[in-house]
Formats: structure tokens, sequence, C-alpha cells
């Protein structure tokens, strides 16, 4: 079994902070890591190797230090790792990006066919859960998103049967191979990487492809010229302007805020 | 890169909204949706249009009917066995089929796992943009295009996303993001049918069961009028039952953030916030909550904010509509001692 998963190199958003003044993002010092939600992408993954062996293939468009993420899924057990990396590729959306993504799937599996392909749920940076659905209809393979858990994979048959989360309940579905599945987080728990595929990740040789090498036929569909969407402005939260009606219990009795908060809701 | 819009994409036009639907009921989310496309269309002078696809057995005509009582002029009506349930297959020719057809120049849809699924095969085959989660639609004075706002990065940055040169314009919103519109049940509309020219052999995925959430009736935070949340700051599950004994005399959901949810002390269906759901109830009481941006992104809406908090800095004060700086444990069973005296004198009033 031939398995790829996307993975994207996002800035930590829990260190995340905002310039106040300038409204951008203030990346320095703040540290790159593997989009969480493509960890679950991974595991799920990895499961199916273990079950019927064969290779898990990681792929990344990003800056080229964005190699470091792709390194840490080695150290988890993935089998290689590509790293589509040129600045022309800079400024895509996500239709651009699904583009460039769908191109080097393309060419990863002609080196060797092709089962699955799995992303995350989405990003916490760009956050648009939009990439997984391009790169499906790009590929023409059967979209699975937000999948819960995988039910069976009948490789002989090419076959695969998901649950997929939907509004107020789960679809059971099945389909043929190959597929693209967007993985659900929570689904499963990301194993711990042995002390043999740490030393691996730490000599290896993650493979760097520059826009020929990933095969993109049009060059106008990628990066910034290739994306239909424009972002305009960008701006801070207006905060609100009234401050909150405050009052403190250590100044007033417990029983009067409470009958005075009363007081003040009702008359709302 | 090209920004102006081509000679042969200036005849697109009007606003179209896809009417979510399953198992008989429409999705809210597309009502919402609805009423933002009607202030979109006015702006533009141009009418709505809903998108109803579904089973020959299902109430489409009664939610086109629906869809005129909120706003739409006219509906696409698709019907079609393999058009019940949702699939991705079925869903994305037929949607596609009746954009190149009919030339909307703005399509919209609810940010559920059944709109994301959509939006994104859609927009990658018409090769238009698409702009996700959207907090806020606007027509853009200049150039008349839409004006797509969404929060990035946790809420803590809002962007406001465009697309220029190409038709039609695609943007997805969350449930309870923007407000449930008026009914009209006056307003009529016309419908438009269209046939999806697929037959279930075509398609390779298969629909095998639908398995409902078991607690699909209890939890429904997003849309509940009052909803009593509490933060870490409760300190452990036991004092959580003092939000519990709020929410049962208010009659209201119990709501939570996301560590309390990580801790295990309330199921995930409660958590609310950027990585959880959007509410937008009458009243929001949070307890021992310092409000963090992602959580927010996820109740910023509520009419009345009420907050309880040991810190008077904390940032949740700055977007409550009242603060009581106390110890939670305290001012929650005094709330609820209150309230319920408050609301027995009410009822004995009504009696
Ligand atoms: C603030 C901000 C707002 C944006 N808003 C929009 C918007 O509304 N519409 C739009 O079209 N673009 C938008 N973009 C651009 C978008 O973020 C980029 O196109 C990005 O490259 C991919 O989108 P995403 O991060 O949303 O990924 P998602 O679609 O959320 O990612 C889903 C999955 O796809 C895979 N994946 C995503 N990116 C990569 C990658 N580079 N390499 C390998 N796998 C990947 C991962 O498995 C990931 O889990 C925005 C960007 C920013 C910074
Ligand atoms: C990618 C990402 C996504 C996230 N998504 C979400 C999300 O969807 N929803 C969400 O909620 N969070 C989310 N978070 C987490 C968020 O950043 C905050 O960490 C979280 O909201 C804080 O929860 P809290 O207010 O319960 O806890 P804390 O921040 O620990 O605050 C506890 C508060 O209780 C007060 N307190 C202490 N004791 C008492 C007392 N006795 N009485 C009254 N007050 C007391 C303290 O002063 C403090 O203000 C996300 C984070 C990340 C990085």
């Amino acid at each position: 079994m031939h398995i790829v998963v996307c993975i994207k190199q996002v800035p930590d958003s829990a260190q995340i902070r905002v310039h106040p003044v300038t409204n951008t993002i203030m990346r320095q010092g703040v540290p790159a890591i593997v989009n969480p939600y493509d960890l679950f992408a991974l595991e799920e993954a990895l499961r199916l190797k273990d079950q019927f062996g064969g290779r898990v293939t990681m792929l990344c468009m990003g800056p080229p230090q964005a190699e470091e993420a792709l390194r840490k899924c080695i150290s988890f057990g993935a089998t290689d790792a590509v790293l589509v990396t040129d600045r022309a590729f800079a400024g895509a959306d996500t239709l651009a990006t699904s583009y460039a993504l769908t191109s080097a799937i393309k060419k990863i599996h002609e080196e060797q066919a092709v089962d699955l392909v799995f992303t995350g749920k989405q990003t916490i940076d760009g956050d648009t859960a939009q990439v997984g659905p391009g790169i499906a209809k790009r590929l023409g393979w059967n979209l699975l998103t937000y999948v819960s858990r995988i039910v069976k994979v009948d490789l002989e048959n090419r076959r695969i049967q998901v649950e997929r989360r939907a509004e107020g309940g789960v679809q059971l579905l099945d389909t043929t191979l190959p597929s693209l599945i967007t993985m659900l987080e929570g689904t499963n728990e990301m194993r711990f990487a042995t002390m043999d595929d740490m030393l691996r990740a730490a000599r290896f040789q993650v493979r760097k492809w520059n826009k020929d090498d990933a095969g993109i036929e049009d060059v106008t569909k990628i990066g910034l010229k290739g994306s239909p969407t424009v972002v305009s402005k960008v701006f801070g939260p207006t905060p609100r302007s009234e401050k909150a009606d405050m009052m403190t219990v250590a100044d007033t009795s417990l029983n009067d805020v409470t009958l005075n908060l009363l007081d003040k809701i009702f008359t709302q | 890169r090209n920004l102006e819009l081509p000679e042969h994409l200036k005849s697109y036009k009007g606003v179209w909204v896809f009417i979510e639907h399953d198992r008989g009921q429409v999705h809210s989310v597309s009502w919402e949706l609805m009423g933002e496309a009607r202030k979109l269309a006015d702006k533009l002078g141009v009418q709505v249009a809903g998108v109803v696809m579904g089973g020959p057995d299902e109430k489409l005509d009664d939610f086109a009917k629906e869809a005129y009582a909120y706003g739409a002029d006219s509906c696409y009506v698709m019907r079609d066995p393999v058009l019940k349930g949702y699939r991705n297959e079925p869903f994305t020719k037929g949607m596609t089929d009746l954009v190149n057809q009919y030339q909307p120049e703005i399509l919209l849809l609810g940010a559920t796992t059944m709109g994301r699924d959509l939006a994104g095969s859609v927009a990658t085959t018409l090769g238009t943009g698409l702009t996700a989660d959207c907090t806020e639609l606007n027509i853009d004075g200049t150039t008349r295009a839409l004006a797509a706002t969404r929060p990035t990065f946790g809420g803590s940055l809002l962007c406001t996303i465009m697309t220029l040169a190409y038709r039609p314009q695609m943007a997805t919103m969350r449930p309870r993001t923007a407000p449930m519109p008026r009914r009209d049940d006056s307003r009529t509309g016309s419908i438009t049918e269209a046939t999806l020219g697929m037959v279930e052999t075509d398609i390779v995925t298969k629909l095998l069961d639908f398995i409902p959430d078991a607690n699909r009736n209890t939890v429904n935070l997003a849309y509940a009028d009052v909803i009593v949340s509490g933060g870490k700051g409760l300190k452990n599950p036991d004092n959580f039952k003092l939000v519990w004994d709020l929410a049962r005399v208010l009659g209201a959901e119990v709501g939570a953030t996301r560590p309390v949810v990580q801790a295990g002390w309330v199921e995930a269906e409660r958590q609310v916030g950027q990585t959880g759901k959007t509410v937008r109830p009458k009243l929001y009481i949070a307890a021992g909550i310092s409000g963090a941006i992602q959580h927010r992104v996820g109740m910023e809406s509520s009419d009345v904010i009420v907050a309880i908090n040991t810190d008077a800095n904390a940032p949740i004060f700055d977007f409550a509509h009242f603060g009581i700086v106390g110890n939670a444990l305290q001012v929650l069973p005094a709330l609820t001692k209150a309230f319920e005296a408050r609301l027995a004198k009410q009822i004995r009033k009504v009696a």
C-alpha cells in the first residue's frame, strides 16, 4: 500500500502575537510546528502501513525550513518525504496550493502507484479546510472528508469503507481506491517516536522539488498569480466601545450584587 | 496578476444560497445566509436564488417556499434519486452545472461538514476563489465585488478577501455567525426545475448508512437562548456542577472552554469557540473564563454577556456587558438562588 500524507508547517498559534500598531503577525521567535490536525492523518496512515505493509510518503509545500516538519514525520515512522519548495509558489491561495500539491502527487504516483492520500481536517493558520477537497477534485479521486474511522480496506477488490462525520450523525460510506481522506481530529493518538526512527530522521535526506521537479505544467496556476482570492485588508478585532458594567463582590454584599445584576438583565 | 474582471464574466448576476437539508429539515445556517444574501443583493440591485437539491420524495417544494419566506426571489430545484443523502460527486456535478448554466455572481454555503465539502469541490471545478468561514459579508463600493471578512490565526486578526477576476465569488459562513432573518410567509417566488443527468451506476461512492448521534437532541448549544459556561477557573469537575445548577434553573444549555473539555469535565459538543461552536444566545453567563480570543470569537455576538471572574483585569471584561469581580464558587449559587426566586415570582404573576 502506498499512502501520501500532506502536511503543512504552521506557526505555533498558541504563541502567536499580533503587533498592536501594524496589525501584522509577529512571526519572529514563534516556533514552527507540524499543523496539529495533520498528525491525525499521519497516525492513521501509519496504522494502515502497520496493517498492510507498504510506504508512507510525506508531502509538504513550503519554504526550505519546512524540511524540519517533514523530518519530524519521519521520526514517527513515515518512509519518505518530499518538500515542494520554490519562490514561484509564494502567495498561493487554496486553489493554487491544491494545483501544486496535485502535480507533486502525480509525480509521486508515477514513481509508485498511490492508493490513498491523507490530509488533515484543516490548518490552524489558513484554517479553510479547502485544500483536501481541491486535491481530490483535481486528481479525480473520491473525496472522503471529516473521516472519523476507517472501517475496512479491501486491497484486493480496491475498496474502502469509512465513517464520515456529518451534521447530527455519521455517514457510512463505501468507495473505491484511490481516494483522498481528510481525517477528523481526536480520532487517534500519535505514537511515540522510536529511537531508531529518531536516528533515521536526523540523517534523513528530504527530497526537495522545485516547480519543474514537481511537474508543474501551467505556471500561471501557481503562487500569487494562480490565486483568485485577493487579501484586501488585514485588521484587528474592534474593541467594544463601552466597558462592561462592573460590580465587585468585595465592595458590596453578594446578595446586592446578584439582585442588582438580575434587575439589569431583566430590564435589557 | 490580473485583477480585472474579464468581459465574458460581467454577465454573471445574482446571489445564490445553497439550501442544506438532511432528513427532512433545512439547516438554519441556510436561512442565516439567506438573510445576508438579501442584503448583498439589495446593495447590488440583483435577485436572490436558493438552490435546493434532493431526492424526489423529499419536501423540496416546502424548502423552496421557506426560502422565499426568508428572502429568496426564486429557487433552482434539482430532484433526483441519487441526490438523496449528501454525497460529494452528484452534488458537485449538480451545483457546477447550475452555476455554468445560470451564472450567479455570488454563491454562499454554510461552513458545515456538508457545505465545506461541497464548496471546496465546486470552487476547484469552476477554478474560482472561495473564502472560508466568513464572519461578515459586504459589497465593496468601488469594485462591486464581494468583500468577505474572516478571522485568522484563531481570531487574533481579521482579513477581508475579494475575488476580483473570477466568477462566481464563493464564500462559506459558520452557523450562528449571522442573525436569523425575519420570516415573511407572504413572500412568494418562482421555481426553475433542473435535471442532474447522472444515474446511480455513474456514482462510485455509496452511502450505506446514516447513524444519528445519540445526544443529537440533548445538546443544541448553537441555537440555545441562554447558555451558562464554565472555565478552568472553577478548578475541578465537582465545582463545575454549580454551572449545571444555574443552567437548570434558567432552562439553559451548558457550555465550556477548551481546557475544560480537554480535562474531560464535559463533552466536546459543549465547547464554545474557534475550534468549538459559535453561539449567539440572548444571555451568555461566563464563569471562571479568562476570555481568550479563541473563546471570544465563538460567543461575542451574544445579546447579553455576563462574566464572573476573580481577576478584575481578565480580558473577558473587555467585551462582557456585565462583569462581576468575585469568586464564581460563591456567585454561581447566589445567582441560582436569586434567579429561582425571581422566576418563581414571575410564574406566580402569570398564573
Ligand atoms: C490569514 C489567511 C487567510 C486565508 N484565507 C483564505 C481563503 O479564505 N481562501 C483561500 O483560498 N485561501 C486563503 N488563504 C490562503 C491559504 O491559507 C493557503 O492557500 C494555504 O496554502 C492553504 O490553505 P489552508 O492553510 O487553509 O489549508 P487547509 O485547506 O485548511 O488544509 C487542509 C489540509 O491540506 C493540507 N495542506 C494544506 N496546505 C498544505 C501545504 N502547503 N503543503 C502540504 N499540505 C498542505 C494539510 O494536510 C491540511 O491539513 C489564507 C491565508 C491566510 C494566511
Ligand atoms: C488553536 C487553538 C484553538 C483553541 N480553541 C479554543 C476554543 O474553541 N474554545 C476555547 O474556549 N478555547 C480555545 N483555545 C484555548 C484558549 O486559548 C484558552 O486557553 C482557553 O479559552 C482558556 O480557558 P479558560 O478561560 O477556561 O481558562 P484560563 O485561561 O485558565 O482562565 C481561568 C480564569 O478563571 C479565573 N478564575 C480563577 N478562579 C476563579 C474563581 N474562583 N472564580 C471566578 N474566576 C476564577 C481566572 O482569573 C482566569 O481568568 C484554543 C487554543 C488554541 C491554541
